[in-house]
C-alpha cells in the first residue's frame, strides 16, 4: 500500500511511536513489490532493509534519533553501496558489487535511514527519459505510458508512487529537476561542491551534482541536512558549512525571471501555471522583476560539448580488465577492449563518448571544447551578476510535460528537455524543481534557481509556496 | 666528417612519499603484486585523486633548487590513452600549466667546464602499474601497484651534446634530488628514469635533425651506450643516403641495440584537457619563502665550501660531495675529529672500502666514533696501524667505543721514554750486524729496528718518540 | 560539419568502441548533427575570456601525506574476470 506522507510526518510518527521502522519498513517493501510494474527499482534489498530498520528502532528507543533515523529511502543505482550490486543502469556494471560506500550513503546511514534498494536510471545517468537504462524503462506513476523523466528518472517515480520516502538521485544538467518536474515531485540539485562525489559513479565531473528528491521542500532541506557537508574524498568538495537557518522572510525575497526562458516555452498551459506560481509570489509580498540572461540560447550546446568530453574520458576506466563486463574469450588486448566495450555500452552512452572524443582531439579541441568551456564563463557571470540584483530566479523546469514513452526517438530532439535546466548546471548554482500546475492530468513543475550556496533561499521561497498551495499532495491516480 | 649531436633528456623522478600522489596507497616499493592498489589506484567506479602535499612540496623545492620560475597556479590535465596498466584509461599529468617553470642546471662537463643547461619545465604526475610478460598461460599480467606513484617529469632543453655529457646531466639531477631529499635515487628500484630525445645534423647551424625517443632508460650507463648506439645508428643511416624516421624506441642492453616499440606504431592523440576532479593547484609566496629558507646547502655550494673552508682538494671535496649522504656523515667526523684533511682520508680510505666491501647502505659505524678514532691518532693515544685494527673492531661491534676499545686491549701506545729506550738498547744490542751496517751509512736499516720494536710492543709504540731514541741510540754507539 | 567514414575509425580506435555497421552508420549522422548543435557556440563573442574549468573558482586542497587506504586485495580482485597469483590478466601485450 503506498504511503503518500512526507518525510517530516513520518519522522513525527516514528517519534510518537505510532508506528515503527520495522513496520514502516515492511509497508514500503510490500508496496514496492506491488509496484513492480513502474520498473522503478533495479535492486531491492528485503533483509538488509529491515535488519537496519530493527537497528533504527534500537537507536529511536535509545533516545538517539535523528531526523531521517528509521525512515526507508532509495539511492539512485549511481551511488556505491557496500555489498549491494551498483549498475549505474549499464550491462557494463551489471554484476557491480562494490567494496565501498559513497560519502552520500555513508551520511544517510550514519544518521540511521534505512536502504530499501537502488533505483533506475538511464544509463550512466545519460538521457532525460529513463529509456537508455539497460534494465528497462521506468514508467511514469502518473500515466504508465509515459516517460518519468531522467536520469534519476526511477528516484522520481518511487517518491511519485509512494513507495519511498525520500530518494537520493543526482543531477548533470537537470537529472534529478526534470524527472521530479514530470512526476509531480520535489527535487534539489544542491551548490557544485556541497555534496561528495565520492563513490557516485562520474558522468560529467564537473558538473555531476548530487541531491535529494521528496514530497515537500521542507523534505529536501531535512535531507540537503544529512547529505551536504565537506568531504576530504572529493577534492572538489566545497569546504563551507551548511548553515541551516533561512535569512529572509518570503515578503523579502526578489524574484528574477528571466525573460529568454520564457521566451523558449512554446507550451502555453505550461506558461499559465508559471504565470500562477508568479503571481502567487507577487501576492505574498515578494518582489518580482523581470532579468535577462542573454547566453541562455547556447546554455544546451555548451552543456553538451562539456558534458560529452569528460563523459568519454570518465568511462575510460571501463576496459574489462578490472572489474566490469569482459567479452567472451578475447582475441588479443584490442579485441577485449573493443568487444567488451561495445557490448557493455548502450547506444546514447556510445554516442556520448564518440561525441566527447571528436571534440578533445586534436584540431578540434579549440573550437569545441575550449570555446565551450569560455562560454560557460560567460554563463555563470551573467548569471552571478543578475544575482546580485535579485535572491531567486523563477523559471519552468520543462518545455512541456511527461511525454510518452518512445515519442522522442532523436537524440537532438531529446537533448532539448534540458534547456532550462543546463544553465544553473554550468554555472555550478543551486536549483529546485517544485510542482506548480497541472497539465493534461500531468504535473508541471516550476524551477528556482538561487546563488552559489543560496539553498536556503530556494527554501524559503519553495517552502512558503507549499504552505499555500497544494500541487505537491496530488497524487498518481486521483486526478483534480 | 664529425656531426653535431643534439640530446634532451626527460628524467622521471620518483618522490619519496609515503602514500601515493592521488591516494593514500602505501607508496612502499616490492609489496606483493596488487597489494598497494587501492581503490582510487584501480579507477574503482566512483573514486576521486586527491593531491598529496608533500608530492607538490618536493616539486617546489626541486623547482627552487634549479631557479626555476614557480608559477602561481598549477593545472593537472588529463592524457587519455588506452592500456592495461592505466587504470582509469588516462593518466594526469600536467601540459600546459605545470607546477615548475623554466631552470637550468649548471652541468659539470665530463671534460671539465661547467655549461648551463636549460630545463624546460618540471611537472607532476602519476606512475602507471606494471606490465608483466612472463608466460601466464600467453597472458599479460598486471600490476597496479606502481600505479599512482608521485613522478616529477623533468624536462631539458635539447642542449646536451652528447652521450657523455647526458650521462653527467642524468648523474647531476640523481645528486640534487639525493640532497634535496625527494627521492631515493635507487635506480635497481626504479626511482628515477629517463627518456632521451636524439637528433643528430652535420652542422650547429643546420636545423634540428629527426629525432628519435628512447624510452624507460633507467641507469647511467644503459642511458650513455643506448645514446652513443642511437646516435650512431642515425649517422650511418643518413650517410647511407636514409632517413631518421621519427619513432620511440626501446633499448635492449643485453643485445646493445635498440629496436621500435610495437605498442608505440599508433600516432596517438592523447587529447589532454583539464583534470575535472581536481582544482588547480596554488604556490603562494610564503609558502615558497619558508620553502627556501628550508633548503639544504646544494652540491656545488657544498663543493666550493669544502675546497675554500675546509682545504680539501678538488678531488676530495668533488669526492665527499657527491652523494648527501656520505658528506652528511663526513662533516660529522671532520667536526669530532677537528681535522678536515685526516677526516677525508679515513671517510674515502677505510671507511668508502668497508661501506664497498658489506655493500652498506648506512654505516653501522657512528659518524662520531671514527671522529673520536682520530682524535685518538692525532693526540697521540694510538698509533695508525692500531687505529685501522680498531676500525676493523669498531666496524663489527659498532656498540663498543674508541676509548673502551683501546683500554680493554691495551692499546695505549707506549710514549713513556725510559721503557722504550731500555727496548731500543736491547734491539741494538741483539743486532750487531745491522748496526754495523748503519754505521757504514746504509740508514735504511732503520726501518728494520723500528720494525723489531714494533714487534716488541705489539705496535704500540710511539712511532715519534721512537725515531727520535732509535736515532738518538744510534748515533751514540757511532760516536762510540 | 561532414563526419566521413575514416573520423569515425579515427574516433572508434581512439575510444576503443567497435561498432557494428547499424551503429555505425547512425553514429555518423548523430556526429554530424551533434556537431552542428555544437557549432551555435562560435557565433559567441569569447575574446579574452578565460577558460572556466569549474564552476567555483576554488582552488587545490592538499591531502597530508599519509597512508590511509588499506586493500584488500581479494575484495578488489573478487570483481575482476580473470587474475593470476595477484595478478590481473589481459591477452598477452607486446612492448
Amino acid at each position: 500500500m503506498s504511503d503518500f506522507r512526507t518525510l517530516v510526518e513520518v519522522a513525527s510518527a516514528l517519534d510518537a511511536g505510532t508506528i515503527s521502522s520495522v513496520e514502516l519498513t515492511r509497508d514500503v517493501l510490500s508496496a514496492i513489490a506491488d509496484a513492480k510494474s513502474l520498473n522503478a527499482f533495479i535492486t531491492v534489498v528485503d533483509e538488509r532493509a529491515l535488519a537496519q530498520a530493527r537497528v533504527a528502532d534500537d537507536r529511536r528507543a535509545k533516545g538517539l534519533a535523528a531526523a531521517v533515523t528509521g525512515i526507508p529511502i532509495a539511492y539512485k543505482d549511481i551511488f556505491c553501496t557496500r555489498g549491494v550490486r551498483t549498475t549505474c543502469g549499464s550491462r557494463m556494471l551489471a554484476n557491480f558489487v562494490p567494496p565501498y560506500d559513497a560519502t552520500v550513503v555513508e551520511r544517510f546511514d550514519a544518521a540511521g535511514a534505512v536502504m530499501v534498494g537502488k533505483t533506475n536510471m538511464d544509463e550512466f545517468a545519460m538521457g532525460s527519459s529513463n529509456e537508455t537504462s539497460y534494465f528497462g524503462p521506468v514508467h511514469n506513476p502518473h500515466d504508465p505510458n509515459r516517460v518519468p523523466g531522467g536520469s534519476s528518472g526511477g528516484s522520481a517515480a518511487a517518491v511519485a508512487a509512494g513507495l519511498v520516502f525520500a530518494a537520493m538521485g543526482t543531477d548533470t544538467g537537470g537529472s534529478i529537476r526534470q524527472p521530479a518536474a514530470f512526476t509531480g515531485v520535489s527535487g534539489l540539485k544542491p551548490t557544485y561542491g556541497r555534496i561528495s562525489r565520492y563513490g557516485m559513479v562520474a558522468f560529467a565531473s564537473s558538473l555531476d551534482q548530487g541531491g535529494p528528491i521528496a514530497r515537500s521542500v521542507r523534505d529536501l532541506e531535512v535531507l540537503f541536512g544529512v547529505a551536504a557537508g565537506f568531504d576530504p574524498r572529493d577534492s572538489t568538495s566545497a569546504e563551507l558549512a551548511v548553515d541551516p537557518a533561512r535569512h529572509k522572510p518570503i515578503d523579502a525575497l526578489r524574484i528574477g525571471l528571466p525573460k529568454e526562458y520564457f521566451a523558449a516555452l512554446g507550451d502555453r498551459r505550461v506558461a499559465a501555471s508559471l504565470d500562477t506560481a508568479r503571481r502567487w509570489f507577487e501576492e505574498a509580498g515578494a518582489t518580482v522583476i523581470d532579468v535577462s540572461l542573454p547566453n541562455t540560447d547556447v546554455a544546451i550546446p555548451t552543456y553538451y560539448v562539456v558534458a560529452s568530453a569528460e563523459a568519454s574520458t570518465n568511462l575510460s576506466r571501463y576496459d574489462g580488465v578490472r572489474y566490469g563486463h569482459r567479452c567472451e574469450a578475447p582475441q588479443d588486448l584490442e579485441d577485449l577492449y573493443l568487444r567488451s566495450r561495445s557490448q557493455g555500452f548502450g547506444r546514447e552512452v556510445k554516442r556520448r563518448i564518440l561525441t566527447g572524443t571528436y571534440t578533445l582531439s586534436i584540431g578540434y579541441f579549440d573550437a569545441y571544447y575550449l570555446k565551450a568551456q569560455r562560454v560557460r564563463r560567460l554563463i555563470r557571470d551573467e548569471f552571478v551578476r543578475t544575482f546580485a540584483d535579485v535572491d531567486v530566479l523563477l523559471t519552468p523546469t520543462t518545455p512541456g510535460v511527461a511525454f510518452p514513452i518512445g515519442a522522442v526517438s532523436d537524440p537532438i530532439e531529446m537533448y532539448q528537455q534540458d534547456v532550462f535546466t543546463v544553465g544553473a548546471s554550468l554555472a555550478g548554482l543551486p536549483a529546485m524543481s517544485i510542482p506548480c500546475g497541472w497539465v493534461d492530468g500531468l504535473p508541471v513543475g516550476m524551477q528556482l534557481i538561487g546563488p552559489h550556496f543560496g539553498e536556503s533561499l530556494l527554501f524559503t521561497a519553495g517552502d512558503a509556496f507549499q504552505r499555500a498551495t497544494d500541487w505537491h499532495t496530488r497524487r498518481p491516480g486521483r486526478k483534480p | 666528417m664529425t656531426w653535431d649531436v643534439v640530446i634532451g633528456l626527460e628524467v622521471h623522478v620518483q618522490l619519496a612519499t609515503r602514500s601515493k600522489i592521488f591516494s593514500g596507497a602505501s607508496a612502499s616499493f616490492g609489496a606483493e603484486p596488487n597489494s598497494q592498489a587501492c581503490a582510487i589506484d584501480l579507477a574503482m567506479p566512483g573514486m576521486l585523486p586527491v593531491l598529496n602535499a608533500d608530492a607538490v612540496r618536493m616539486a617546489a623545492t626541486f623547482g627552487l633548487a634549479i631557479d626555476a620560475e614557480l608559477p602561481a597556479e598549477s593545472v593537472f590535465d588529463r592524457k587519455n590513452y588506452f592500456y592495461p596498466d592505466l587504470p582509469k584509461g588516462y593518466q594526469i599529468s600536467q601540459f600546459e600549466r605545470p607546477i615548475v617553470g623554466r631552470g637550468h642546471l649548471d652541468l659539470k662537463l665530463p671534460g671539465g667546464g661547467v655549461r648551463r643547461i636549460g630545463i624546460t619545465r618540471a611537472h607532476l604526475e602519476e606512475d602507471a602499474g606494471k606490465s608483466l610478460h612472463e608466460d601466464f598461460a600467453g597472458m599479460t599480467g598486471i600490476d597496479l601497484n606502481r600505479a599512482g606513484m608521485p613522478l616529477l617529469e623533468v624536462v631539458s632543453e635539447p642542449e646536451l651534446r652528447s652521450a657523455a655529457e647526458a650521462a653527467a646531466y642524468f648523474r647531476q639531477i640523481h645528486v640534487l634530488v639525493r640532497y634535496l631529499g625527494i627521492c631515493d635515487g635507487n635506480l635497481n628500484e626504479g626511482s628515477m628514469r629517463c627518456d632521451a630525445n636524439v637528433s643528430v645534423r652535420k652542422s650547429p647551424s643546420d636545423p634540428l635533425g629527426v629525432r628519435t625517443e628512447i624510452k624507460n632508460l633507467n641507469s647511467f650507463r644503459f642511458l650513455e651506450r643506448a645514446i652513443e648506439h642511437e646516435v650512431a645508428r642515425q649517422i650511418e643511416l643518413i650517410e647511407a643516403g636514409g632517413t631518421v624516421v621519427r619513432e620511440t624506441l626501446l633499448y635492449d642492453p643485453d643485445r646493445d641495440e635498440t629496436r621500435p616499440m610495437r605498442s608505440k606504431e599508433l600516432s596517438e592523440d592523447y587529447r589532454y584537457f583539464p583534470e575535472p576532479d581536481l582544482l588547480p593547484v596554488v604556490l603562494d609566496t610564503a609558502q615558497l619563502d619558508a620553502l627556501r629558507q628550508g633548503l639544504p646547502e646544494l652540491p656545488n655550494a657544498k663543493r666550493a665550501r669544502f675546497e675554500r673552508d675546509l682545504a680539501l682538494s678538488a678531488y676530495d671535496a668533488e669526492w665527499l660531495t657527491s652523494d648527501p649522504d656520505v658528506a652528511r656523515y663526513y662533516e660529522a667526523v671532520a667536526a669530532t675529529a677537528g681535522d678536515p684533511k685526516l677526516a677525508a682520508n679515513w671517510v674515502m680510505g677505510e671507511w668508502s672500502a668497508a661501506m664497498n666491501r658489506d655493500a652498506a647502505r648506512t654505516s653501522p659505524l657512528a659518524a662520531e666514533q671514527l671522529g673520536r678514532l682520530i682524535v685518538r691518532i692525532k693526540d697521540g693515544t694510538i698509533s695508525g696501524k692500531i687505529a685501522k685494527t680498531l676500525f676493523d673492531a669498531l666496524w663489527k661491534d659498532p656498540n663498543k667505543t674508541v676509548d673502551d676499545l683501546i683500554e680493554a686491549e691495551d692499546l695505549t701506545q707506549v710514549s713513556d721514554t725510559a721503557a722504550l729506550a731500555a727496548l731500543v738498547a736491547d734491539v741494538i744490542r741483539d743486532n750487531p750486524e745491522q748496526v754495523g751496517q748503519y754505521r757504514a751509512g746504509k740508514t735504511k736499516v732503520l726501518g728494520f729496528f723500528v720494525g723489531q720494536l714494533m714487534k716488541a710492543t705489539q705496535g704500540k709504540a710511539n712511532p715519534q718518540a721512537l725515531n727520535e731514541l732509535l736515532k738518538d741510540a744510534l748515533a751514540e754507539v757511532r760516536d762510540r | 560539419m561532414t563526419i566521413l567514414e575514416k573520423d569515425i575509425d579515427k574516433l572508434c580506435a581512439l575510444a576503443r568502441l567497435g561498432l557494428d555497421a547499424d551503429e555505425r552508420s547512425a553514429a555518423r549522422t548523430d556526429l554530424e548533427r551533434m556537431i552542428a548543435m555544437a557549432d551555435a557556440i562560435a557565433a559567441v563573442d569569447t575574446s579574452g575570456v578565460v577558460p572556466l574549468a569549474h564552476p567555483l573558482d576554488a582552488t587545490a586542497r592538499l591531502r597530508a601525506d599519509e597512508v590511509t587506504e588499506a586493500v584488500d586485495r581479494d575484495a578488489f580482485q573478487a570483481l575482476a574476470p580473470l587474475t593470476h597469483d595477484g595478478l590481473y590478466l589481459v591477452p598477452r601485450v607486446i612492448e
